[in-house]
């Protein structure tokens, strides 16, 4: 009891922020590493798809999306309520996929050609005609590596 | 001119400048890493070609989806929760019955001869099809053949799949390979 009451009689102390940078620097670093920008501004509105079996897209570089759904509520006026499908930054139609796909395949290692995956990112209320399309449209551009892309379930 | 003493820098601020770069990255993150079911879709066919040769009745496990988001497997209508079961049974053919799929033995590294199903799931939908329904489907496949292989890995090596080496993965894999035709398009019961 002697101890406390010695340790008290200094009145207010200022605590130590010295190591403060370093806490900070810690959790920036965490958020360095763990995150994924932004690749492109999505103009389709998408609720991710739930399902169980799910395996991760390991090798970012391999993957090329396409983005499947109902255009923002901005772009509605000019490109309706149907689904559509967005190709990096711009709407497009089935028939651009071909030149989408040989075009990312282009611009990837020649030794990870042949490993390139196509994620499908669909709302999950999309009909399966668009994306039946567009599989139709990667068989004939030969990317037969999909990926359909979905969050994990909640139990 | 005297000597000056170095005088040591100001770290007081350091702490904003990490605070704000900090807080930009907290903005920018998005930390859902991509996921999904993985597929691969089959080449397409050259008109020219003849067209495959057909595949006994038996050996297919035939599963459709209407607009409805209905299943109907082998003629019959079902019900989601009950799709996985059956695709096992049909996969495993455990009675070795006449209408379930044949088998085939093959030569698998690391366990020798094994019988392997001819069996394959063909998958059909509508275009009219949600997009979840039909993942959904797809999920319960994949369950069924993970569970599977699952079984399979604790029986032969008394590990769990995802713990197997490389080579005794793609064993398993060998001896149940992820056969799912995900068929051309139809439009099945209408729009």
């Amino acid at each position: 009891m002697a101890k406390f009451k010695k340790s008290r009689r200094g009145g207010q102390q200022a605590i130590n922020t010295a190591s403060l940078p370093d806490i900070v620097f810690m959790l920036l670093f965490f958020f360095m590493v763990s995150t994924t920008m932004k690749e492109v501004d999505l103009k389709v509105m998408i609720k991710p798809a739930q399902a169980t079996e799910l395996v991760k897209l390991e090798r970012k570089e391999l993957v090329t999306f396409i983005y499947v759904g109902i255009p923002n509520k901005a772009f509605q006026a000019l490109y309706g309520t149907e689904p559509r499908i967005q190709l990096n930054d711009q709407f497009a139609t089935v028939k651009d996929i071909q030149s989408y796909i040989a075009q990312a395949r282009d611009n990837m290692r020649e030794s990870d050609q042949a490993k390139m995956i196509v994620s499908i990112k669909a709302d999950k209320e999309c009909p399966m005609g668009v994306i039946t399309d567009i599989k139709q449209a990667l068989r004939k551009a030969a990317a037969l590596k999909i990926n359909y892309s979905a969050n994990q379930m909640a139990e | 001119m005297a000597k000056r003493e170095l005088q040591e820098v100001n770290a007081g601020s350091m702490a904003d400048i990490a605070f704000l770069l900090l807080i930009f990255f907290l903005m920018t993150t998005t930390m859902d890493s991509d996921t999904g079911l993985a597929r691969t879709l089959p080449p397409i066919v050259p008109e020219d070609e003849p067209p495959p040769p057909p595949i006994k009745e038996r050996n297919v496990f035939a599963v459709l989806l209407n607009s409805q988001n209905q299943l109907l497997v082998e003629g019959e209508p079902m019900d989601i929760s009950e799709l996985k079961d059956a695709a096992k049974e049909f996969i495993e053919n455990p009675e070795r019955k006449d209408n379930l799929p044949e088998f085939k033995e093959i030569e698998v590294p690391l366990l020798g001869v094994v019988e392997v199903s001819k069996g394959v799931i063909s998958l059909q939908s509508d275009r009219g099809t949600e997009y979840q329904a039909y993942l959904m489907v797809q999920n319960e496949l994949a369950r069924a053949y993970n569970e599977l292989r699952q079984e399979f890995a604790r029986q032969k090596f008394g590990k769990d799949y995802k713990d197997l080496e490389e080579d005794e993965m793609k064993a398993v894999r060998m001896v149940y390979p992820q056969k799912i035709s995900e068929a051309e398009p139809k439009n099945v019961g209408g729009k």
